[in-house]
């Protein structure tokens, strides 16, 4: 109450337009509005100058015929498709390899980040030559490694490596069988669901009782018995409805089968390991952020090292580690677009690369590109900061 | 407040960067002395530098022969190397007065991204590179192949056209740059190399052993390749395009490099026109009355640009064949000037 009456007063001693308050609310109004006045002005302006330069405008063209193939698609897509589609083929693409690179990184930079940290020599060192090496180079450099050095390297489709006549890895990628599922696939997928529900009952069950008594059971193979066990259980009663088509030789390539080209692999396997080694030091960092008493003390209760890590060590190393971890998944999945170096199907290429040329819209794609990886930032960020504040330190 | 006056800063910038004022391209280029050309990153044969580091080829000629007629000098070139992803940007931009990078002429391009194209100074068509032990004879028999092409060319397209109208599975495999898409090639990712003829004859140079590798006989496009200008600026246009002719005709009427001096005294009127000693066509175009007698003194007619760069006796080997002049059964022909 006496704060409201002193800033009452503050307010009625001064005139109105000398109020820092309403000063600086002034301003700030002012400067928004030549702003948003500007950026009316330029986009006017820049529509004036096309329409007088005779360049295309507008969204229109997404629903044109794009004509051009791309060489991995994951929804159906034709030449004859519209650029609209070429550019949801190009987002799923880079989506894939920001999901599957992320997945990577995070292990690789765990174990390497944790192996720096290691009593062993041998793993420390290791680990450090890794970190060393690979954060050094650029990753642009290391996308052409693995694609011209390695993959290319590898020999043609007639020549390849086989793995039981079911797998082959050729300089046209990495080829295996494909699913044909039948009619009873539908079982097995239930039981796989309610494998997964079993399992989180059994685990919330067991930590209640290891709170409640202290005896602690053995969750993870009881859960890794019965989400493996459950499925197949359900595919013997169908009789194996899943059948598998194999892969062969048929002119210049491999007929059936599903094949992962070889961008795909270079550019994943390239960024993942780049980014693991960034990780890994983010993960060194959290874990010497937690108080060296704390392993002390979780020794001197008689937890093992390995349940001192799990349990007490990285639990408080987390809040350190997932805001700097969000910024390498955000640099991964921004990194992606140097696909365009080695012809992987990404939203650059496909979109700002290929239809930019075909179409001529410029300012209109690279917005919208632009678009995409903010929103997928974005979204990767609401992610991660939710998971922040879950773990979090709660004070009690 | 400071903050508040940078904000003023980056939103006066924007605004003012907003403003493409367009002066005209003739005006531009004499006050500052030079053109800037837009070329390839390296195709031989037609944008190239050689082992002293200068540009040459058949594109690089075409743009001194501009320099030639409007600033008197053919050597008053700055040649910028562009991707076939950047190029247009680069001339719609102003970066650049003219894209001289065996571009193809489509009416897409033609019409919807800003840009005219002034003539064809190759007239080319899509083929395919493949290695010898392939044993393929045809580009029919490539079903199922993967294709290494660049990416923001007509090729792409083409080449899916082509697959598709004879119903043949296909990989392509797009590429942002030449170099890139060759190594790929010679690595073994892609069965097939596909793009212009003159360029598979370019390329096939760099790869490892060229003679492993063959062109099919097959053509599955038209590919005019020309030099390309902003759309409204008619005068400039106008120059760019005449440059051309007067090389087409200087060679249809015997005018090269090295007799030019001798034709000044012709008695020719069709030869006295083009070398400037009857009436005054450079006016027109609003450069000196001397134009295409420096076109042809400086650089050439076009049978000489061609053969140097492109023809038999070059490295590429390429025969004139749709590119002979009109009265030798070519295609290469230009209005009269009069």
């Amino acid at each position: 109450m006496a704060d409201l009456a002193q800033a009452t007063a503050t307010r009625s001693r001064t005139s109105f337009i000398n109020d820092p308050k309403i000063r600086s609310i002034l301003f700030q109004l002012a400067a928004l509005i030549i702003i948003v006045l500007l950026g009316w002005d330029f986009l006017q302006n820049a529509q004036e100058n096309l329409k007088a330069q005779n360049i295309a405008t507008g969204f229109g063209f997404m629903e044109n015929t794009a004509g051009f193939g791309i060489s991995q698609t994951l929804i159906p897509y034709s030449e004859s498709s519209t650029y609209g589609r070429a550019f949801l083929v190009g987002v799923l693409n880079t989506l894939l390899v920001a999901v599957v690179g992320i997945f990577i990184a995070t292990i690789i930079g765990l174990l390497v980040g944790i192996g720096r940290l290691s009593k062993n020599f041998v793993v420390r060192l290791l680990s450090s030559v890794y970190v060393e090496l690979l954060r050094n180079l650029p990753p642009l450099f290391q996308i052409l490694f693995w694609y011209l050095a390695v993959l290319s390297a590898l020999p043609g489709p007639r020549q390849s490596i086989s793995l039981f006549g079911e797998v082959f890895l050729s300089n046209r990628g990495f080829i295996v069988p494909r699913p044909v599922f039948a009619e009873g696939t539908g079982y097995v997928v239930w039981a796989f669901g309610l494998a997964i529900v079993i399992a989180v009952f059994v685990a919330s069950w067991s930590k209640n009782r290891l709170e409640e008594t202290g005896r602690p059971l053995p969750t993870f193979r009881i859960n890794l018995g019965l989400i493996v066990g459950l499925p197949l259980i359900a595919m013997a009663l169908t009789g194996f409805p899943v059948s598998f088509e194999a892969p062969e030789l048929k002119g210049f390539n491999f007929a059936g089968g599903v094949r992962v080209i070889p961008e795909f692999i270079a550019l994943t396997v390239a960024l993942a390991t780049y980014t693991a080694a960034f990780i890994a030091e983010n993960v060194r960092a959290g874990i010497m952020a937690v108080s060296h008493g704390q392993t002390e003390a979780a020794h001197s209760l008689g937890l093992r090292s390995s349940q001192t890590l799990r349990l007490v060590v990285i639990p408080q190393a987390m809040r350190v580690i997932i805001p700097p971890l969000t910024s390498q998944y955000l640099n991964l999945t921004k990194n992606s677009s140097l696909a365009v170096a080695i012809g992987y199907p990404d939203l650059v290429a496909v979109f700002a690369g290929t239809t930019l040329n075909q179409t001529g819209q410029a300012i209109e794609i690279i917005a919208i590109t632009m678009g995409v990886y903010l929103v997928i930032s974005i979204i990767t960020s609401i992610i991660m900061n939710t998971y922040n504040r879950r773990v979090a330190l709660i004070e009690r | 407040m400071k903050r508040l006056i940078s904000t003023f800063a980056f939103a006066g910038a924007f605004g003012l960067c907003a403003v493409g004022a367009q002066a005209a391209t003739l005006d531009q280029v004499k006050s500052k002395g030079f053109i800037q050309c837009g070329v390839s990153q390296g195709l031989p044969g037609f944008s190239n530098p050689n082992d002293k580091g200068e540009w040459t080829g058949l594109d690089v000629d075409f743009c001194r022969a501009v320099a030639a007629a409007v600033l008197g000098d053919a050597s008053k070139v700055k040649f910028t190397p562009l991707s076939a992803k950047d190029r247009f940007t680069a001339l719609q931009s102003g970066d650049i007065d003219i894209l001289s990078r065996n571009t193809t002429w489509t009416i897409s391009r033609d019409t919807s991204l800003g840009l005219n194209f002034t003539g064809v100074t190759y007239y080319d068509g899509q083929g395919f590179l493949i290695r010898k032990d392939k044993n393929v004879n045809s580009a029919l028999e490539l079903s199922g192949a993967s294709v290494c092409t660049q990416t923001g060319t007509t090729t792409e397209q083409n080449v899916a056209d082509f697959f598709r109208a004879n119903k043949m599975e296909y990989e392509v495999i797009a590429f942002a740059t030449a170099d890139e898409t060759i190594k790929a090639y010679d690595s073994g990712r892609c069965d097939v190399y596909t793009t212009d003829r003159s360029g598979l004859a370019a390329e096939r140079l760099k790869l490892t052993n060229p003679d492993d590798h063959i062109v099919l006989s097959e053509i599955i496009s038209k590919e005019p390749l020309g030099p390309v200008v902003r759309h409204g600026d008619d005068q400039w246009f106008d120059i760019v395009k005449w440059t051309l002719f007067a090389q087409v005709n200087g060679e249809e009427l015997g005018i090269t490099s090295k007799n030019a001096d001798e034709m000044l005294k012709s008695e020719n009127p069709e030869v006295k026109r083009i070398v400037g000693t009857e009436g005054k066509f450079g006016e027109g175009l609003g450069i000196g009355n001397d134009w295409a007698f420096q076109i042809l003194k400086q650089v050439g007619n076009y049978g000489e640009m061609y053969d140097r760069n492109v023809g038999p006796d070059t490295p590429l080997k390429l025969a004139r064949g749709t590119n002979a002049l009109w009265t030798k059964g070519g295609l290469q022909y230009a209005p009269p000037i009069r």
